[in-house]
């Protein structure tokens, strides 16, 4: 009971190292979901225009990589930005950077796979609409994603969630060095391994805080757009 | 984009399109010039929207050549097409008829201008901005006609633009279509309302099971039709 006392204590006093704390989780995640929006619409949407050989293939992969379990992508990423790895020149491991390539990596399957399953479902019905137009497959691209803007919200939410909550990537190529690295989930670790609980506490009611609310601001602009748009 | 020659006349040489088992358009030759309207009749099932389809190149034919002027290979450029259900872009009303004048190549600083009086056209102008699938049926198909005017098009091809429209809509997009025509679109219009052959037909294309049963002026059909499926359609028998 007194660590939730303390805990909301560093919330309500504006405890330094717990905002700063929250403030790199929270650039680092929006800026893995940036990364993994440009990367991940415009392949989803290929994916979902264009038949070829080996396309369902890479669709089933994409599904699995929905799943990715967060640790494998951190020692991939580890591997490969290690001194002695393939990219290990650029000096990246350990640094916010090398946390923003992991978790994008995380997100772009499931921003890609949900945006190829949206704009797929709406292609069949704009298909012959677009065709009789003469829409040619940028143009294409374009109207389908921008048509299932509202729908593709929620993609983009899913793979924020999945990029803030994960621990397991982060930990392992930031290294959770403080005032540097350290995010809210590797601090929580951290934190209850050291018995320091109300941190731990105090970060883990910011976390939930901030999921919901920019769950819910997305879910505002969503409803207020459709208002708008149709 | 845009081709410079003309896709008139239309012509379809010994055309078949076939699904599966099931035969859509059944060797099919005849050709539509330019002038007043055609209207495609038939019953349902009568391959009517098969015969659209092939004329706007959205499906090619199983057998046969349909021909655009003297080409075979005519990009959409020069037609537009209205379905029965037009799939409304979930956008505003102006910006579906801004999203058709930018596939028809008009220059950016036109569109504004352009959409508007597009809109004026279809009676649509007040809801501009109204999210387009908000809009009612008959506000939607004016939608569409309106989508698919800002094209330009030589030929422009309506699969029962009017079928749900009660008589004040119907007239309302009968007389667009008209002006249309009178501005030198050339007009195919799927229909199996007598009334519209007598309001709005040059000639007449009769279509029963995918054959092309007759070919005549609409007077003609109307008064001496030559066959008696279309004799029978004329009366008002049901035609099988």
């Amino acid at each position: 009971m007194s660590e939730t006392v303390s805990a909301w204590q560093l919330i309500a006093t504006g405890d330094a190292t717990l905002f700063a704390i929250v403030e790199l989780s929270l650039a680092i995640s929006l800026a893995a979901v940036a990364i993994a929006m440009v990367l991940g619409l415009p392949l989803g949407a290929v994916l979902a225009l264009t038949r070829f050989p080996g396309r369902t293939a890479i669709i089933v992969v994409l599904n699995g990589f929905m799943g990715l379990p967060p640790v494998v992508v951190g020692l991939t990423v580890y591997l490969l930005l290690s001194r002695s790895g393939p990219l290990g020149e650029l000096g990246l491991l350990f640094t916010p950077t090398a946390m923003i390539i992991a978790q994008a990596l995380l997100v772009v399957p499931i921003i890609a796979a949900l945006t190829r399953q949206t704009v797929e479902d709406l292609w069949l019905e704009y298909r012959e609409e677009l065709t009789a137009m003469g829409v040619g497959q940028g143009g294409r691209i374009a109207t389908l994603l921008w048509d299932s803007r509202f729908s593709l919200v929620t993609a983009l939410l899913a793979g924020f969630g999945r990029a803030a909550a994960e621990v397991g990537t982060v930990m392992i190529v930031g290294g959770n060095i403080d005032g540097f690295t350290r995010t809210m989930t590797t601090a929580i670790a951290l934190e209850t391994s050291k018995g320091n609980l109300p941190l731990a506490m105090g970060l883990g009611v910011v976390l939930i805080f901030l999921i919901l609310l920019i769950n819910a601001a997305a879910w505002g602009v969503r409803m207020w757009s459709e208002q708008r748009a149709g | 984009m845009r081709a410079s020659a003309s896709d008139l006349p239309l012509t379809f040489d010994d055309v078949s399109l076939t699904t599966g088992a099931a035969t859509l358009v059944d060797r099919l030759s005849l050709t539509i010039g330019p002038g007043a309207p055609t209207l495609i009749l038939g019953p349902n099932g009568s391959g009517k929207t098969s015969f659209l389809r092939l004329c706007m190149g959205l499906v090619s034919p199983s057998k046969g050549t349909v021909r655009w002027g003297a080409r075979a290979d005519s990009g959409p450029g020069r037609r537009a097409i209205l379905f029965q259900k037009p799939v409304m872009l979930r956008r505003s009303a102006a910006a579906n008829v801004a999203y058709g004048l930018a596939q028809a190549d008009c220059p950016r600083g036109q569109r504004a201008r352009r959409t508007e009086e597009l809109l004026d056209r279809v009676g649509l102008l007040a809801l501009a901005s109204r999210p387009a699938r908000r809009l009612s049926g008959g506000e939607q198909q004016r939608l569409a006609l309106a989508r698919a005017l800002a094209r330009q098009p030589e030929i422009l091809l309506l699969d029962e633009p009017t079928a749900s429209l009660d008589p004040a809509a119907t007239r309302f997009v009968e007389e667009i279509i008209l002006a249309a025509a009178h501005s030198g679109t050339k007009i195919i219009m799927a229909s199996h309302d007598l009334g519209q052959v007598r309001r709005l037909a040059g000639d007449v294309v009769f279509l029963v099971r995918g054959r092309l049963c007759e070919h005549a002026a609409s007077d003609d059909f109307l008064d001496r039709p030559a066959t008696p499926q279309a004799a029978a359609f004329v009366r008002g028998d049901l035609v099988l």
